[in-house]
Formats: structure tokens, sequence, C-alpha cells
């Protein structure tokens, strides 16, 4: 500190930040990347074990359950669920649930919902009611997960006939999927933060500390698939992902993380790209922030959970159902001899593959690199607009600064409310479907946005300075590094993905660029652009791309899925881009076009 | 010498026709609807003296245990209630207990009226307990012990109503294992040589959906003109076997099969030693072996039921007595019933709800429900809302006594009037504390307990009870007095709550967080200090000479020196 204080020095140092400050930008940008690329590194990266006491060295001896699976034709056979559950010896509840979506959802082919959740609880004796697992399997119509019913039934029975139980199990069969489980554990918990409608539970088994969710398509199996990420980015546990290999390791069952295989080449360049293509998927899937699969709803509640999702590929060597069973059954073992809630492990990591993990420790540097270059060109700014040379006799006036934010944002919030709110006035002048009136309003607004500049400076009085620019970029800079940071800080695969292409434009954006070529460039690297990017680079990773007209119909489901999963389950990305992201970029776009 | 003989002599024969006392020992068995099975046992010893009488000292004791005697003595206690429960009792699958308890250990106690230090007592007196139970009952302290002022009223002689002498506290955490069983059965006048107690055989007690033994202690009438006081130690131990588990699918029982013994004799000391079976659900269905001439009926918790009774002090019974085969048959829903969750998430505040059932079909009847609350849950009392049928339900007596922090729970006691058949729904929100670093238990995650909630009522019954007071009824259809024919006394417990606090990770993680914080707010804030301050150089003020220097070539007229 001293070398600030001192006033010469002083003067040597932000002399240096000033001249140096564009080098210094591009280095950190560029070691940002690297490091991040870098995270996917075998040598890099730790491997994973496990923290918890109470489920690592403790025994559990398997002993396999009796399979009994059944196949569903369509609907859910609530009353034959709540037969086969009683006659297993649970305490059988059902509960009924119903929701008007706010335009019809394309992808699922729904619109006014309406369903019942069966749950059965089985109590564990001498214990006092006050702890719970859960163990769910969403029941769709179709053969799409026909399977995991009949599994958790099964479970149901063999676990009825142990008294090891020290924590009651809630075997829960619910109907629509995600809204379902929503309505399950909103009236568990009985909270409201969605609207939905639903009738109060009868039975309940005190706070809930672990679920586990199955997804199940067939009897025989090749591979499981472990999913973690769940709503706004959350991720369970570390521990839970490592109980699920460790049983797969010990069992011979192969196990995927983002549908992919673990390899032992990590010295070849396939087997880093592999790592790579892994961990990006996992950062995509998280930055999008919705829940993947029905586990993705529990992690709000602090209940950590995830999804098991049963893959049956062409690859001769199967699993049978009785192998999952028992995997299962060494989950769930483990998870009752749990003396506190999961929390000895990270929650805030990223898989390379399910035995390597990158915490946060690492990752957040590649991060901080992207963010300082904020701060340095804010501190640049700083130095500038207090250098006496520019220090114009009466600074700019309030109203020059405040009056683009206030502006940027009301669009902001014209891009949240409006799409929902107009459908019906779309629908009527336009020839298009609600769900096509809500993504093209989206759409509309976001490109009238563009047009902000011409409408700002109509507002104000009098010429743009110099000094106002200055001004309205150093609070446009502190802004957007304050809001990445936070993101990052909750969900960091979003605040990344949204520094590597914000960054660039908004640390290097002044009047003075040639106008045309700069707006094209700003509006290449806008976050609906950063969303299309996202929709290709994923598509790719899946193997399964798309062409330009498939990825933009792509784009638009998208688009109409983040709106739906804010409005169904609270996702905070739609609000996010719209309501704070949109407006400070637009605050840039200002920045360009200032006269 | 001589002259204490006479006196040694007289009081022999004095001895036996003061303290008459009496043992009787009886066993329960009914089948549950959920396919379970219910035991109950009950000792009762009945001892005509009294303990708190001045200037005399009991000394001499045969059948009442003394070390519960002394304690009595010792701390002048009224009347003593304890319990020790692992599991929760399933009002809903399993119906009325015949004296129910919540899950870990509750103890109540009513101090005589003379004692003037009851704080002091209570505290002593838990310890004591606590070595005699071999339990933790010392954990109980001021902050977990409230003074109810209508829920726990004597069950015994004598009408106290001032609450400074009762103590309440539960211990939602504690378990009971076999080292509680033990000093229990020694309590015993046979201990576990004869009688009923044979049967209690550790592995197969604690191989059960619900166990739970208790212990209880007060002075009732000798006699009908209640001319002079008894003291009655009530011990009590009630299970419920699980079918399902342990029956393979089959619905057949044995007293082998449960208890892994057979019953070979009765307590030679015991007055009385019976074995009752409900076959009240339906009795051509049962098939007992061996068959009894003895038939029962007993009016218990409002229901008229019918028993088989098997008399053990008589010596036809053994022999045959192995297999029960019970076919089973659904019950009446309980009357009333209570359970209580937490709502709400996240770590900062939450919502207690209590839910409680009327399922009698046109009857309203009033309800007492206690709450002690822990201080670490701060209770915003003026959220209190009592709802039934979704309509405001005023509560005709509310006692509230805050909490205070580290010293004290919340106590909430209310009168709430149920409607017919009906679900009446009482919230109270709630912020959690933030505990200070030692205060957090050794595993803190696991989440912090809220005892049981009471609630009890006088239930509307559905047949006429008998309120005159005979000595020759079953034991468990006696231990509440009856008041009036047409109700009976019933108390529910809910769950208790397990409630997660903001906790810190007490890690390494958490030492780095705590060092990177400090760090980053003594860089902040000299940043901040850098940025905000605007410097300027300044001129060193010249030295002393060169001022004075100065001055007189001030007074001189010429020009200063720089």
């Amino acid at each position: 500190m001293g070398l600030l204080s001192d006033p010469s020095r002083r003067k040597v140092l932000t002399g240096l930040l000033t001249r140096l400050n564009t080098p210094i930008c591009i280095v950190c940008y560029l070691a940002g990347i690297v490091w991040f690329m870098g995270l996917a590194f075998e040598p890099f990266t730790l491997r994973t074990y496990m923290s918890e006491n109470a489920m690592g060295s403790t025994m559990v001896l398997l002993r396999g359950a009796i399979m009994m699976l059944v196949c569903f034709c369509s609907g859910m056979p609530v009353e034959w669920l709540v037969k086969a559950m009683q006659s297993r010896g649970l305490e059988v509840f059902t509960q009924s649930f119903s929701r008007k979506l706010p335009f019809p959802d394309e992808n699922k082919e729904r619109y006014m919902v309406r369903g019942t959740n069966v749950y059965g609880i089985l109590r564990a004796p001498r214990a006092p009611r006050t702890e719970a697992l859960v163990i769910s399997a969403p029941c769709s119509p179709g053969d799409s997960n026909n399977q995991a019913v009949g599994l958790l039934l099964a479970l149901a029975q063999y676990f009825r006939n142990q008294v090891y139980w020290a924590k009651d199990i809630i075997f829960l069969v619910n109907e629509h999927d995600l809204m379902g489980t929503q309505a399950w554990l909103e009236a568990y918990h009985h909270t409201n933060i969605t609207g939905m409608e639903y009738s109060p539970l009868q039975g309940r088994a005190g706070s809930i500390q672990a679920a586990l969710s199955l997804e199940l398509s067939s009897d025989v199996i090749t591979s499981l698939d472990l999913i973690l990420e769940g709503l706004n980015g959350q991720l369970p546990n570390l521990d839970l992902a490592n109980l699920f290999y460790a049983f797969c390791q010990k069992l011979g069952v192969l196990c995927t993380i983002q549908g992919k295989l673990q390899r032992n080449d990590w010295d070849t360049a396939e087997g880093y790209t592999h790592a790579a293509q892994t961990m990006m998927l996992m950062v995509l899937k998280q930055a999008c922030g919705r829940s993947w699969g029905d586990h993705g709803l529990f992690l709000r509640y602090h209940i950590e959970a995830a999804s098991v999702r049963g893959i049956n590929s062409f690859r001769h060597y199967k699993t049978d159902a009785a192998t999952i069973g028992r995997l299962l059954e060494g989950m769930v073992r483990k998870l009752n001899n749990l003396l506190e809630r999961l929390h000895q492990s990270y929650f805030f990591y990223l898989l390379p593959s399910l035995s390597r993990f990158v915490s946060i420790g690492c990752y957040m540097l590649a991060f901080g690199l992207l963010v300082v270059i904020l701060l340095l060109r804010a501190l640049d700014l700083w130095v500038h607009l207090g250098a006496p040379a520019l220090a114009a006799p009466s600074g700019p006036g309030v109203l020059t600064v405040l009056t683009p934010v206030v502006i940027s944002h009301l669009t902001g919030v014209a891009l949240y409310l409006l799409p929902v709110h107009l459908q019906e006035m779309a629908v009527e002048h336009f020839p298009v479907s609600e769900t096509e009136a809500v993504v093209l309003t989206a759409v509309a607004i976001y490109t009238a946005g563009l047009a902000l500049p011409h409408n700002t400076q109509r507002l104000l009085s009098g010429e743009g300075t110099e000094q106002g620019w200055k001004v309205l970029k150093l609070t446009a800079l502190l802004y957007l590094a304050v809001l990445l940071g936070c993101t990052a800080l909750i969900n960091f695969s979003l605040g990344f993905i949204l520094a590597v292409t914000l960054v660039p434009i908004t640390a290097s954006m002044t009047p003075h660029m040639p106008k045309a070529l700069s707006a094209l460039v700003m509006v290449l690297l806008s976050p609906a652009f950063t969303v299309l990017y996202c929709v290709f680079i994923y598509q790719e990773l899946i193997e399964a791309p798309v062409s330009v007209s498939e990825g933009w119909m792509l784009f638009l489901s998208v688009i109409s899925q983040g709106i739906l999963d804010h409005a169904l389950y609270g996702s905070l990305v739609y609000p996010l881009l719209a309501l704070f992201i949109y407006p400070c970029w637009l605050m840039f776009w200002n920045i360009l076009f200032w006269s | 010498l001589d002259s204490r003989l006479p006196l040694v002599i007289f009081l022999h024969a004095l001895t036996p026709a003061a303290a008459r006392d009496e043992f009787q020992e009886e066993l329960v068995i009914r089948p549950l609807h959920s396919g379970d099975i219910y035991a109950s046992f009950q000792f009762r010893t009945l001892w005509d003296t009294d303990f708190l009488q001045e200037g005399q000292k009991v000394s001499h004791y045969r059948l009442f245990p003394k070390s519960l005697g002394q304690v009595l003595s010792k701390f002048s206690v009224r009347e003593l209630h304890i319990s020790f429960s692992q599991g929760f009792w399933r009002t809903m699958q399993w119906g009325q207990p015949f004296i129910p308890s919540p899950p870990g250990a509750e103890l109540w106690v009513w101090f005589h009226d003379t004692v003037s230090d009851v704080d002091g007592n209570w505290k002593e007196l838990t310890n004591v307990l606590s070595g005699i139970f071999c339990a933790s009952l010392n954990f109980i302290d001021l902050t977990n012990t409230v003074q109810p002022s209508a829920s726990f009223k004597p069950l015994g002689l004598g009408n106290a109503t001032d609450h400074r002498f009762l103590r309440y506290a539960t211990l939602p955490r504690e378990i009971v294992c076999t080292e509680n069983l033990t000093p229990w059965k020694k309590l015993l006048p046979c201990g576990s040589k004869a009688g009923l107690a044979v049967l209690m055989k550790s592995e197969k007690l604690f191989h059960s959906s619900f166990h739970s033994q208790a212990v209880h202690i007060r002075p009732i009438c000798q006699d009908e003109q209640c001319s002079s006081k008894a003291w009655e130690l009530r011990q009590t131990l009630n299970v419920v076997f699980d079918l399902h588990t342990s029956g393979q699918g089959k619905k057949e029982w044995s007293l082998f099969k449960m208890f892994s013994r057979t019953l070979t004799e009765a307590c030679p000391l015991a007055s009385s030693s019976k074995v009752y079976v409900d076959i009240t659900d339906n009795p051509e269905l049962f098939e007992l072996s061996p068959a009894t001439p003895l038939l029962g009926q007993a009016v218990v918790l409002g229901d008229r039921r019918t028993y088989s009774v098997y008399d053990l002090s008589r010596a036809e019974t053994f022999g045959q007595l192995r297999s029960f085969n019970l076919l089973l048959r659904d019950m009446l829903r309980p009357l009333l019933h209570a359970e209580r969750y937490v709502a709400g998430f996240g770590l900062q505040t939450g919502e207690i709800h209590t839910v409680i059932y009327n399922n009698h079909p046109y009857r309203a009847f009033p309800v007492l429900l206690m709450d002690s609350v822990p201080w670490y849950l701060q209770l915003y009392i003026h959220t209190l809302t009592v709802t039934s049928k979704s309509r405001d339900n005023k509560p005709s007596y509310i006692h509230y006594q805050p909490a205070k922090d580290r010293h004290r729970p919340h106590l909430l006691e209310m009168l709430i009037q149920l409607p017919p058949h009906s679900m009446t729904e009482v919230t109270v929100q709630f912020e959690r504390a933030l505990l200070k670093w030692t205060e957090y238990t050794p595993d803190p995650n696991h989440g912090f307990y809220v005892g049981s909630s009471v609630v009890s009522a006088l239930v509307p019954s559905m047949v006429a009870m008998r309120t005159n007071f005979t000595q020759d009824q079953p034991l468990f259809s006696s231990f509440v007095p009856v008041k009036e024919e047409s109700s009976y006394f019933v108390r529910v417990y809910t769950e208790p709550l397990l409630v997660n606090l903001p906790t810190p990770d007490f890690s390494m993680p958490y030492n780095v967080i705590c060092l990177t914080c400090t760090v980053v707010a003594v860089g902040y804030g000299s940043f901040y200090n850098l940025l905000t301050r605007t410097f300027q150089v300044d001129e060193p003020s010249p030295p002393l000479s060169k001022r004075l220097a100065n001055l007189i070539r001030r007074i001189r007229g010429v020009p200063l020196l720089t």
C-alpha cells in the first residue's frame, strides 16, 4: 500500500497500467481461455474421493432385489399403483395437481396439465419420522420410461422386508415429469413459488436428506448415466457422484457422465479432446440453468439429489435389472447410514470424467482472469477522467449517464414482461401459434432495442461530451463486472460463457471506432447470439450436428423453454438475461453510437 | 436393651398393617389393522404408605423399589412420569396407544408444594434419574424445561393447580436401548426371573417397529372413601412388532415368535397376573390356542372391547399357551390425530405447521395444544394463525411464554375448539438463529431437534364409560381416571422436528474462506481509501532558523527567503 500512497510511485504505477493496459488485457483474456481449456487436462485435475466417513468405510452387503417389471400402455394407473404399493406394505398417499402453462409447450405438447402423484412411505422401524430419503420415478405415457416404475416397486418390496432402515424411504411416482415433482415438493414444504395448484399432502416423513431419480426404458442396459445438473446450475454434493461411481466400479457396471464413457489415454490428443468435450457439455448444461432430470428441483430445498438414467445402446455387453437393483440398494443403504446431511465434499465442481473433478478453486481463476480485464479498463478510465487536462469546467450531468441506463433497463423489463403478456394480441394480428408469438415477440423486442441510441439522443438535450461516454462506460464496466461476478458465484458456467463473449467487446468499445464494423461485431457477440452459438456447440458435442435452419428452430425453442422454465420452476436464467445482461449490453451499444 | 425390646416387638407387629403392598402384572396383545401386533405390559405396585408425611422416614421396602422410594422422599416429588420411546406411534395406522409417549425421552414431575427451590430440586432429580435409568436425562436443563399451565394436570390424588411446581422436559434425540431396559427391569419385584417379565428379551424387543418403556408414580386413594393415600408405581412397556418383516407374509403369531420365550409361571409375588388378547375386531375369525373360557370386557379409549383372558395364577394355563393364529380386520379411524412439519426452504426463516384432525362425524370438542420450541428457533408469535375448514379459529385460551436466548425455550399453550370432521392447522413462522461457534453440536449438519408438541383432549366417547372407582378392572383401562361417562382423556404426541440451522462449514475450506475474506477486506479497505483520496504534494515546512530569518526580514521590509 505504501507503493500506492506515495504520489510519485503511484504516478509511475498508474502510468504503467494505463500505458500497458491493452496488452495486459489481451494477455489476461488469452490466459483465461487457456486456463479454462487446461482444466480438462488430466494432470491438472484431482481424483475424486469419498469425503463422507459414514459412506466411505462402512460395508454394505448387497443381496439383490427380486425383479418384477411391468410395462404401462398409457397414462398413469393411479389405482393400480396405490394397490401395488399397499400390497408391499407401504403407507400410500396420492396428490393431485393442475397447472395452466403461460403458453403451450410445443416440445412436450402440453398446455392444461392435470396429474396425480402417487407416493408410498416405508416407515423405518423405531425411527421418529424425522429424516427421509426419496426414490422417484417419473411415469409418462409411451415407452420412454416404462421400466423405472417396475424397478421402483421391486425395490420397495425388497426394502420393506429389511430391518436396518434408519430413515423413512419415500417411493414417489410422479406424473408429467418435472411438473409432478415440483407440485410434490412444493406441497411437501408447503410453499408456492410458481402458482401451481395442488392438493395438500396427507403423509410426511420429516426432513428429506437425499433423493435419487430413476429413468429406465428397457429391462437390460449397457450403461448407466449420472445426471447432476439441476435448476439454476445447482449441483448436488460431489459425494453423491462418488457414491454412484464407487458402486458402478464395485458391480462392474459401465457408467457415464454426459453420456460419455471415461477414457484412460489422457496423454493423447483424443483423450484430452474427449475430456474437454465432457467438461464443455457439463458447462453448457449447467449454464442453461434448467433441471436436466427430476432431481434438479430437489436441490432448491437443500436435498442432495441425482438422476440415474439407463442407456441401452448397441454395445454387446449388457447389464440386467437385478444388477441395477443391487446398485441402487447399495446407494440407498449408504445414504441410510448418513449421520449428517451430505456436506463433506464439494458443492461447486466441474467433471471432465466421473473419476476426475475440478474444484472451485481452480476454475474460478479462469473466470477471474476474464473479469479483471473489466476492472483494468475501469481503472484506466478512472485515471483518464481524473486527469486535470480533461476535467471540464462542469462535469457531465447526472442525466447524461442516467438516461441511457434507465432506458436500457426499461427495454429489459419490456423484454421480460411483454412476450408472455402480449401473446393474445400477437395471435390475433399475425398467423402464428401462441408459442411462436411469444418467441417472436421476444426476438422483436430484442432487435428493437438496437434502435435505442437514436431514441436516447433525442431525449437528451445537447451534444454528448467526450467525458459523458467515459462516465457511462465506467459505470457500465463496473456494472457488468459485478453482474458477472455474482452470476459466476452461483452458476460458474453461465458467468464464464457470458464473460467470454461480452468481455472483449465491452472492454474495447469506444465511439471513435468504425461504426459499421464494430456494430456488426457487437451484434455477433451479443447475448442472443451467445445462446445461438451454445445451441450449435451443444449439438456438435452430443454428436447430433444440425444445419443452420434446424439450429435456428432449436434456438427459438430454447427461448420458449427458457421462458417456460422460469414460469414453471423458477429458473432464473431468462430474467437474468432479460433484466440485467441485455440492458448492460445495450449500454455499450449506446456508447458505440455516442455522438 | 431391656427398654428397647418392647419397642421392637411393637414395631414388628405394626409393620404389616401399616405398609400393605400389592403387585399386579398384565400383558395385553392387540392385533392392529395394519397387520402389526401391539403388545403392552403393565406392572403395578401399590403401597399404602406416604413418603411425604412429616417426621416419618420410610425405610422398610418390600415390593416397591427402594431406589425410587428414596428419590421420591428426598426431592418431595408428588408425581413423576418418565418415558423412553424409540420410534413413533403411528396413530393413523395403529389407533390410540394405552399410554401415549413421544419419541425420545419425556419427563414430567409435580413437586410437593412445600418445596422452596423447585429448579434446584428438578436439576438434582434429573441427574439422579439419569443414573437410575442409564439415560442422558442430565441434558435436561433450563433451556429445555417448561412449566405448562394447562396441558399436564396431576393424574393422581390432589388437585394441584399451581404450575410453579410442575416441570416438563423432553429429549427428542434420546436413543433407547438395552442399557435403559435393564435398570427398568430391575425395578420389578421379580426382576426378569419370573412372571411376564421373562418375555422381555432385549434382542426381540428392539427388533420392532416401536418400543416404549415408562415409569409412572403417583399417589392414589386407598379405597373408595379416599380416607388415606397409597402410592402407585406403574411400569409400562409397549412394543409393536412388524408382522410384514419378520412374519414372511404369514399372519401367524405366537408368544415364542414374538419374544423367543414362553411363559412358565406367574411372578410369585404378584397378586394377579393376566394375559389379555383383544378379540373385538372379529372373534369368529380368531383361532386361539389354547382356547380360554374366560372372556372380559373393558371400555378403553371410548371403545368397548372384548378380550380373551388368561390367568397365569392358575396352573392349567401353562403348557399350552403357545400359538395365536390371528386374522385381522379394519379398525375405526382414530378420532383425534395430529402431525407436524416444517415448511419453507432456505436457512433463514421457516414455518411450523401443526395439523390436528378431528375425525368424529358430528361432535366438536376442545383440545389443549402445547408446544415447547427451543430458543434457537425465534418464533414470530404475531404470525400465529389457527384455521379450521379454511376459516379463522380463535383459540379461547393462549398462554405464551417467550424464550430467552440461551436460557429458556418458548412455551405456547392454546385451547382450540375442533369442529366435527375437520382439519385444524396451526402455523407460526420462525427465524433460525445463528449460534455461537461453541454452541453447535458435534454433528451440526444433522440438524437440531424440536420436541413433539402435545395435544391433550377429552374426546367424546362412542360408548358409556364407567366412572366408579373399582379395583377389579384391568390395568390398561384404569390409568387415566375417568371423570364423566361420555368422554375419555387422550393425549396425542406429534412427531419431533429436525431443523437445519445456518451452519458454518467447520473444515479446512472454512478456514480458507475466513482467511481469504480477511485478505479481501483489508485489500478492499486500502484500495478504497487510495481511490477516493486525492493526493497533493505538500511543501515541507521550513526549518525554524529560516522562519526566524523570514520574520526578521518581514519586519525589515526585505523580500522573504523561499
